[in-house]
This record gives structure tokens, C-alpha cells and sequence, in this order.
């Protein structure tokens, strides 16, 4: 019995149904599939979960609430009252990002969050967003952002280009911090898992450390969507009030 | 039916929310032990050499990408790679000293940053 070793090969895209426009592939692959159940299933939760909205709630509804009160109050405390509107993006994050991490945890499923450029993409829309946020409120004043306080001017040139550096860098450090931890600890679990395959009766060892292994890739899973979210709102922050 | 001698349904539920809540006795941040500390030493860890790589990483890139636009290499690669660790290490420093994200040297007005709280206490 030949048994699949490779531990990359749970990253591998297939195409489901394959789609070309022009040159373009389009194709629909089982990470759009794995996005498209995770959308639905909030989208699922959220409405049946506020449906019969009853003052004292069930399950389903306090869920969805807790989840939306700790988003809402996650704002509050990091960027402002002022911030409210922004709390349906950083919900939408949050959820889409915990959700991904978790049904990536189902056997046989795909880590839709383990490729950089789907978290690359996310941290895009967060930068580009808080930037346009960061303009529209504060016009070009939004350029004094870079300009140190009470720095002589000699120092000013190196200070801006590295001030301005530290901003461009923040979408690839937000991205590479969810993909590096979701690819490592994915890995990691299908190394010990095919290790525990090959050696026969003392899979045992293996398997007790992989067991322990998956609760710590519990614990990423949901952490690294509260970094996402909570990152998200210090450069609301920024760009709101600026310093 | 007077709501006035009839004790109001949410007034009462209230009341018992309340002494639910003042019951449960607010539990000591039980120590979680080595694992714990351990496991947000590493959290730390892996999150300042991240910050210190990616920019330099990230600068060294652009740089180069600018050279072979303009074809001035090396010259912008070596400029912006001493920016990139710049850069890094105020990043660092940053995520360090809790200054939060925030670009500026100045602190951000108004409440501390409650951020770190994944990571900090190391």
C-alpha cells in the first residue's frame, strides 16, 4: 500500500471546474471552493442566528452576538467610538480569516489561509483601505504621518524614506505572519501524520504528539485571526487619528 | 394589568444577571505554567524576527526592482537595503517597547495601546 508522504501536497490547487478567459485562468479550484463554503456558512450562522431575534438568547444567536461584541469591542478599545463604521470590515475579516483557519484543520480540507496570496490579498485590501481611510479624513495632511516630531532637519532625510519604508512594509509583515504560521503548523501536523503512517505499531508516538499538536493548531488557528483583526485595527487607528 | 405592584419580567431578569455575574468571583489570572510562557516567548520571537526579516527583505526587493528599471545598479539596492534594516529595527523597537504599530515617534493620544496582550509578559 503505497501511502502519499509528501507533506506539501495538502497545498496543492486542483481544478474543479476549469475556466479560461482569454488567457486568464479563471478556473474554479478547491481553494475558491473552501472560500465559497466559508462565506456561505457565516453568511448561514449569522442569518439564522439573528432570524427570531429574542431578548434572552438561544445558542446559535448568542453566538453570532458574542462573536460580533468581541469585534465591536476590540474597536472601541483600540481605535474609538468615533471607529463603529468600520466594525462590519473588520467583522467580515475576522470571521472569514477564523473560519478559513478552522475548516483548514477538517481532514481531507484545504487551508485556504496557507497561501500567501490569499493572505497577501486580505492584507491589501486592509492597507490600501486604511490609507484611502487615512486621506479622506485628513487630506494631505496625512503626509505629516512620516515626519518624526521635533527632529533637525539633517535627520529628517534618512527618517522619512525609513518612516515611509516601515509604512509599505506593514501589508507584507500582516500577510506573511498568518501564511508562515498556517504553512508551518500544517506542515508540521502532515510530517508527523505520515511519519506515524511508516513506522507501523509504534505509531503510537507520533500520534500521541500529533493529537497535542492539533490543539496548539487550534489555538493558531483562532489567534492568528485575532492578530489579523487586531492589527487591522491599530492602522485604523493610525490613519484615524493619525498620532 | 398594572406594571406597577407586578414586578417587571426584565427588571428581574436583570437583577438576576447581575448576581450571576457578581457570583462568579472573578478567577485569579490563573498561571498558566512554562507551556504558556513558553509558547508566548515563541510567539514573541518569531514575530520580531519577522518584522526585522520582511523589511529588510522587502526594501532590498524594491530597491532592486528600481535598479533594473532605471539601470542604476547597484546603487539603489545598497541605499535601500541599509534603509530596510533601518526600518526593521524601528519596527522592533516598536513591537518591543509596546509604541504599538503607530509610525511616528509620537505616542498616540489618549488610552494606552492595549495591543500585546497575545504576546507580551513574555
Amino acid at each position: 500500500m503505497a501511502i502519499e508522504l509528501n507533506p506539501l501536497e495538502q497545498f496543492k490547487i486542483e481544478r474543479i471546474v476549469p475556466l479560461h478567459i482569454g488567457k486568464l485562468d479563471v478556473s474554479y479550484t478547491n481553494s475558491a471552493l473552501l472560500m465559497t463554503i466559508v462565506v456561505v456558512l457565516i453568511t448561514a450562522l449569522v442569518l439564522l442566528g439573528t432570524r427570531r431575534a429574542s431578548l434572552v438568547p438561544g445558542r446559535l444567536q448568542s453566538m453570532v452576538e458574542m462573536t460580533y461584541e468581541f469585534v465591536a469591542d476590540m474597536i472601541d478599545s483600540n481605535v474609538g467610538r468615533e471607529a463603529r463604521d468600520y466594525v462590519p470590515f473588520v467583522f467580515t475579516l475576522f470571521t472569514f480569516i477564523l473560519l478559513a483557519n478552522l475548516l483548514g484543520l477538517v481532514p481531507y480540507s484545504f487551508t485556504v489561509t496557507s497561501h500567501i496570496i490569499v493572505t497577501f490579498a486580505l492584507a491589501a485590501v486592509v492597507f490600501i483601505g486604511v490609507t484611502i481611510i487615512g486621506i479622506a479624513r485628513h487630506g494631505f495632511h496625512f503626509l505629516s504621518f512620516f515626519v518624526p516630531h521635533g527632529v533637525p532637519l539633517p535627520l529628517l532625510v534618512v527618517l522619512v524614506p525609513i518612516e515611509v519604508l516601515s509604512y509599505f512594509i506593514r501589508p507584507f509583515t500582516l500577510s506573511i505572519r498568518l501564511f508562515a504560521n498556517m504553512l508551518a503548523g500544517h506542515t508540521m501536523l502532515a510530517i508527523l501524520g505520515g511519519f506515524a503512517a511508516s513506522i507501523g505499531l509504534l505509531a503510537i508516538f507520533p500520534l500521541a504528539i500529533n493529537t497535542a499538536m492539533f490543539a496548539l493548531e487550534l489555538l493558531v488557528a483562532v489567534l492568528q485571526a485575532y492578530v489579523f483583526a487586531i492589527l487591522t485595527c491599530l492602522y485604523l487607528r493610525d490613519a484615524i487619528h493619525l498620532h | 394589568m398594572s406594571d406597577s405592584d407586578k414586578p417587571d419580567p426584565l427588571a428581574r431578569l436583570g437583577r438576576e444577571l447581575d448576581r450571576a455575574q457578581a457570583a462568579r468571583a472573578p478567577r485569579p489570572e490563573a498561571g498558566r505554567g512554562d507551556a504558556g510562557n513558553l509558547q508566548r516567548g515563541m510567539g514573541l520571537g518569531f514575530r520580531i524576527g519577522l518584522e526585522f526579516v520582511v523589511a529588510i527583505v522587502v526594501a532590498t526587493g524594491l530597491g532592486w526592482a528600481i535598479d533594473q528599471w532605471v539601470g542604476t545598479r547597484p546603487w539603489v539596492t545598497i541605499v535601500m537595503f541599509f534603509l530596510g534594516v533601518g526600518a526593521g529595527m524601528v519596527n522592533v523597537y516598536r513591537a518591543v517597547t509596546g509604541l504599538g504599530m503607530a509610525v511616528g515617534y509620537r505616542h498616540a493620544g489618549g488610552k494606552p495601546v492595549a495591543t500585546d496582550d497575545w504576546d507580551d509578559e513574555a
